[in-house]
């Protein structure tokens, strides 16, 4: 049984929670190689994603482990919804509050909205991305992919790259990963570093070299392009330059180190097309291990007694 | 003629350098005589006794959002909530709409305040036109209507060659600016002071130098044009120091800090607490041991609630989407004296300096004193009076307090306003 009836974050996650996920997903996994994908064991149950930002990957993802599990799941999605019309988060928990959802997945573009729905619903709330400071379910499974081939989490190095002060997932794998027994190393060009890291649990590197050297696992992040806009970088030649992995930066890590994105990946720039598609990548696993992992918070969350 | 006799308490009046057990005659709504043991057969007597006087409390920043903004606050409701907070003065923020900038709206603001007739409301008027930092409003005409200072507040003055130019005209009438100080670029839609806890949330962070920046610019145009210039709601070490610099330089600035300022650190956002959300932003533990330095060595001028009434719908939303700004009329007294006295040698009498002559100094009033032949601005204090803040108590229309619950030791129970009892607990 989990200890929490909200997702909001891996900040606040006991240690065992995480494990009963995890263990719950890899037991899932089974499901998504069958022929008719399908237990009963959410019927009944009705599932809300309700997404303020684009997203197709994980919108699509939860939608799949609610339906896998026979939940009844729809999507509010702001385009065709009164969320254009203006209407206040606050008041969209409501109404769904009174047509009686038992789950809310949401991704918002502000931080703390996945909390503050909390506020107005009795609903379990599931933050599938809030603004700058959480992604809980992508650190899970990116734990998941990483445990499964590494057999644990305990004692390995993870180096995570890239633009770290605009990163959810960032911010949840380094919960993640510290809880369960990882070091974790953060580089970044430095306009892009927010202050105070190691109070986070991880390590701030000078370089990428010095933070993907001998990793376990290097987990690179998706550079959002208008950033370079912003002035934060000079171009987007020269982030791939200093601030890119290819194979040769990647020859840094262990032999047998694993590559991870969160994905979409813009090819060339966070990651050559040579390594993104090599032998070291576990990219398009990731995506499988988002859809068990997302069953099985779905599972704990509104399954069973709760 | 009317004659009240305020008699048994203890009067403090940093003004005169007064903290003894001396009685008070008021008449016709001035101090008439101010002595111990004073027997007046045909006044009526008000026992203090066991209670603290002192000179009307002011505070020189307040937001009463009147016109414009009257369903956060407006003129009667802000008198109100000063009245209750022990304040016989305020001076109102011009970001109203239309904006405080010409001397007929001056005038609204007087003439409202007069007639709700509590408090003493003091408007201060735009630097620029329509705050929108360009030119130079008609600060001579509105000085003649009332204005006792002038300020951009809410809205920095981005533009250095308008602030010198504001700053030396302004000083042609006596007045002076008050400056909100934070540099728009750095800023950048920020949200909470950057640190540990912005990191953790995944909030924009406002550094530090955007408000020293421009403390620093302020200090520096100020010594070159030998005018007064205030800097607004103090926040961090940095700005502290550059003050204390400054005024050992012989440089003419003055500086107001928060009593949130002085309490609370960027902790309390934690959780998207919206009610924590304010600008400048709380800081840390680093930055109050600061400023309660500041207060202490008398870097700093004057306590300021900036008083900030928001509508709930302003704050209930998601944490980037609130407003900034929090209350503080009636809280501040209770904070100061159970918060601030006693920290880094602060004595009662100094804090009681900072929220009476101390801002009445910086706006060249001739208030904040308990010398005979003065309007009876008094406020009546109960020093040992415990209480608990209830935000839906308050007098104001804003609910926006992070001191909501909390426990309060010392507390105005009686406000009087050119001799006239405006507000009364006992």
């Amino acid at each position: 049984m989990l200890s929490q009836k909200h997702l909001l974050g891996i900040e606040n996650m006991q240690k065992s929670d995480i494990e009963l996920i995890l263990n719950t997903a890899e037991s899932f996994k089974e499901i998504l190689e069958r022929d008719v994908k399908k237990v009963p064991t959410l019927r009944g149950k009705s599932i809300v994603t309700l997404f303020y930002e684009p997203s197709t990957r994980t919108r699509t993802s939860f939608e799949l482990a609610g339906k896998y599990l026979s939940a009844d799941t729809i999507n509010f999605t702001s385009s065709a919804s009164s969320v254009r019309k203006g209407e206040s988060l606050k008041d969209t928990a409501k109404t769904l509050e009174m047509m009686g959802v038992d789950a809310v997945v949401i991704r918002h573009s502000s931080s703390g909205a996945a909390s503050y729905l909390t506020r107005h619903i009795s609903a379990s709330v599931i933050n599938a991305g809030d603004g700058t400071h959480e992604h809980p379910t992508q650190a899970l499974l990116d734990m998941l992919t990483v445990k499964e081939r590494k057999g644990t989490l305990s004692g390995l190095k993870v180096a995570i790259v890239g633009d770290i002060l605009h990163s959810r997932v960032a911010r949840s794998n380094i919960f993640g990963f510290t809880k369960m027994g990882s070091e974790v190393y953060v580089a970044g060009p430095s306009t892009l570093m927010p202050p105070n890291l190691e109070t986070m649990g991880a390590k701030v590197a000078n370089t990428i070299e010095d933070a993907v050297r001998n990793a376990d696992v290097v987990i690179a992040l998706r550079i959002q392009l208008e950033r370079q806009q912003n002035g934060l970088f000079p171009t987007i030649r020269e982030y791939a330059k200093f601030f890119g992995l290819n194979k040769d930066k990647l020859a840094l890590a262990k032999p047998d180190a694993l590559l991870l994105h969160p994905g979409p990946v813009n090819r060339g720039v966070e990651l050559t097309s040579e390594i993104m598609d090599g032998p070291q990548s576990v990219i398009n696993q990731q995506v499988k291990s988002g859809v068990a992992v997302r069953m099985a918070v779905l599972y704990h969350l509104i399954g069973g007694s709760r | 003629m009317e004659k009240k006799l305020l008699k048994g308490a203890r009067a403090i009046d940093p003004s005169q350098n007064m903290d003894a057990f001396i009685d008070i005659l008021i008449v016709d709504g001035y101090i008439r005589e101010i002595k111990p043991n004073l027997e007046i057969s045909d006044a009526k007597v008000i026992d203090l006794t066991g209670l603290t006087v002192t000179p009307g409390l002011i505070d020189m920043h307040v937001h009463f959002r009147d016109p414009g903004y009257e369903y956060k606050e407006d003129i009667e409701s802000g008198s109100m909530s000063a009245a209750a907070g022990g304040f016989t003065a305020v001076a109102c923020m011009p970001n109203t709409n239309p904006p405080i900038d010409n001397s007929a709206l001056v005038e609204y603001v007087k003439t409202k305040a007069s007639k709700v007739g509590k408090v003493k409301v003091l408007p201060i008027g735009c630097v620029s036109k329509g705050q929108r930092g360009e030119e130079i409003t008609e600060m001579g005409d509105m000085a003649k209507a009332g204005a006792v200072a002038f300020s951009d507040d809410g809205r920095p003055i981005a533009n250095s060659s308008l602030m010198r130019k504001a700053m030396v005209y302004a000083a042609m009438f006596d007045k002076v600016i008050i400056d909100h100080c934070e540099d728009p670029s750095l800023f950048e839609g920020g949200q909470i002071n950057e640190g540990r806890v912005s990191t953790l949330l995944g909030l924009a962070g406002i550094p530090r130098a955007s408000e020293e920046i421009m403390v620093a610019r302020d200090i520096l145009l100020a010594r070159e044009m030998q005018t007064p210039v205030h800097i607004a709601h103090i926040s961090t070490k940095g700005a502290v120091e550059l003050v204390r610099w400054a005024k050992q330089e012989g440089v003419r600035v003055t500086c107001e800090v928060a009593p949130h300022h002085l309490t609370l650190t960027e902790e309390a956002v934690m959780g998207y607490n919206t009610y924590a959300k304010v600008n400048p932003p709380l800081r840390t533990q680093e930055d109050i041991d600061a400023l309660l330095e500041g207060l202490s060595d008398g870097t700093i001028d004057a306590i300021a609630t900036d008083h900030a009434p928001h509508h709930v719908d302003e704050k209930d939303v998601e944490f980037d989407k609130a407003a900034f700004g929090m209350v503080g009329l009636e809280t501040a007294l209770g904070v100061i004296l159970t918060k601030v006295v006693g920290k880094k040698g602060i004595s009662l009498n100094t804090v009681i300096q900072k929220m009476t002559h101390g801002p009445a100094k910086v706006l060249g009033l001739d208030m904040g004193t308990l010398k005979a032949g003065n309007l009876a601005d008094i406020t009546v204090i109960d020093l040992e009076r415990e209480w608990t803040v209830d935000k839906d108590k308050f007098f104001s229309k804003g609910r926006n307090t992070p001191f909501h619950g909390l426990k309060l030791k010392g507390k105005a129970v009686m406000t009087i306003v050119d001799g006239k009892i405006v507000y009364s607990e006992i």
